[in-house]
């Protein structure tokens, strides 16, 4: 079948004949690598999209399921070439160490930041509890987040 | 491969006379799926349906994700629906998969038990309620029908107002019960208790319950016996996430505890 759905502000097409994930559909058929396959159970929040609105597991998104939806991946969560804030917060904080989990805590933390501007470190940590970092590179992360929100 | 996306509860019954797989929040299914122990070929995907969505009073559709209930709900379903997966879960998980996958360690399933809901079934047959005792069947094993929805959970109108829920695992986010519980007490002493992950389906501990609610302010020695009563009442097997004597044992504790937060 035929999967047509908003991905990234554009219109896309997938041509979807078994049952796979979005994630896989994201990566294999789509070319965008950005998010990553790692855990494949919903635990690791290393492909976290935001999916009509809601930040959710792309693993665990069944791909032909997406019809008429709108996707944002990491590719898409700013514009080409320039960083959304948390990119820049992170970067300037230095809040990556093998950046395998990276993608997926931008895209939570952009979608933290776009309910809440100004979040306090246990809404930082609990907006995070689905994402882990194999590197426990926690702390550059958090304190990048807390800068970004404007606390020291 | 084929998909349903239906916007109504009629067209998902169509999809589902038809032999299609139901699909809620995916966060069971696709785990299933990912791991290679199923395949699913021809699948109805319920996100679209608002009826399913719909929460009136103590009908709560079964479409209502964790992430709502978690601040809506009855104080104790959202104290559980808060210690569901991680954010991303809760957004995509709902009320109603949680029934369907009847999972013994499905954190809602204690309240429902505590509470004696009714698990409302749909089918181009017509409409049937089932206790939650008829309901679960075994692990895993529920009595809808293969052309059935489940379409909405009816809780009492009478909820109880001391409640609590309290879940026991490895850490804090992202973790499947060793055990959960669910406690309520009335102003008249009535309390139930309902457990999940201490036996193939989420139970009542029927004797303790009985003891405790005959005895209007619990002395020590009396909230010892209901500890230990709990811890005996379940039945509980050691599987790779804990074993029979330390479920027992937190099945205990934990009821008691919450018994001692509804007494406050």
């Amino acid at each position: 079948m035929i999967v047509t759905f908003t991905l990234n502000g554009e219109s896309a097409n997938a041509r979807v004949e078994k049952p796979l994930s979005l994630l896989d559909l994201l990566h294999d058929e789509l070319g965008l690598p950005g998010s990553k396959a790692a855990c494949e159970q919903g635990e690791c929040g290393s492909c976290s999209v935001i999916l009509d609105g809601q930040l959710v597991c792309s693993c665990l998104v069944l791909a032909a399921d997406v019809e008429g939806s709108e996707v944002t991946t990491v590719e898409g969560v700013a514009g080409d070439d320039v960083l959304n804030g948390v990119q820049q917060a992170m970067h300037e904080a230095g809040a990556v160490q093998c950046g395998f989990c990276t993608p997926g805590i931008v895209v939570a933390a952009t979608d933290l930041f776009a309910r809440n501007p100004r979040p306090d470190l246990s809404e930082i940590k609990e907006a995070l509890a689905g994402n882990i970092c194999r590197c426990t590179g926690y702390g550059a992360i958090i304190r990048a987040l807390e800068g970004l929100a404007g606390r020291p | 491969m084929e998909v349903y996306h239906p916007t109504t509860l009629g067209e998902a019954l169509d999809a589902v006379d038809e032999g299609a797989m139901p699909l809620a929040g995916g966060t069971d299914l696709m785990v299933e799926t990912n791991s290679g122990h199923i395949r699913p070929e021809h699948v109805v995907g319920l996100r679209r349906v608002a009826e399913l969505q719909a929460w009136e009073g103590n009908r709560i559709g079964s479409g209502v994700t964790w992430r709502r209930i978690e601040h809506e709900g009855p104080r104790a379903l959202a104290q559980a629906a808060r210690t569901v997966g991680s954010p991303q879960i809760r957004n995509a998980g709902t009320l109603g998969g949680n029934l369907g996958t009847a999972s013994p360690a499905g954190d809602g399933h204690p309240f429902l038990v505590a509470v004696d809901a009714e698990i409302e079934l749909v089918s181009k047959r017509g409409t049937r309620r089932l206790g939650w005792r008829d309901f679960f069947t075994g692990v895993k094993e529920t009595a809808r029908d293969e052309d059935e929805l489940i379409t909405a959970v009816r809780l009492p109108d009478d909820l109880p107002e001391r409640q609590e829920f309290a879940k026991i695992g490895v850490r804090n986010a992202m973790v499947i019960a060793t055990v959960c519980v669910v406690v309520t007490r009335r102003p008249d002493g009535a309390t139930t208790v309902g457990l999940g992950s201490v036996a193939p389906t989420p139970i009542r501990a029927a004797r303790s319950e009985e003891m405790i609610s005959a005895i209007a302010r619990p002395s020590q020695t009396d909230l010892d016996e209901f500890q230990r009563l709990v811890g005996a009442e379940v039945s509980p097997i050691t599987d790779h996430r804990s074993t029979e004597a330390y479920r027992r044992h937190a099945a205990g504790v934990l009821a008691r505890r919450l018994l001692e937060r509804c007494l406050r």
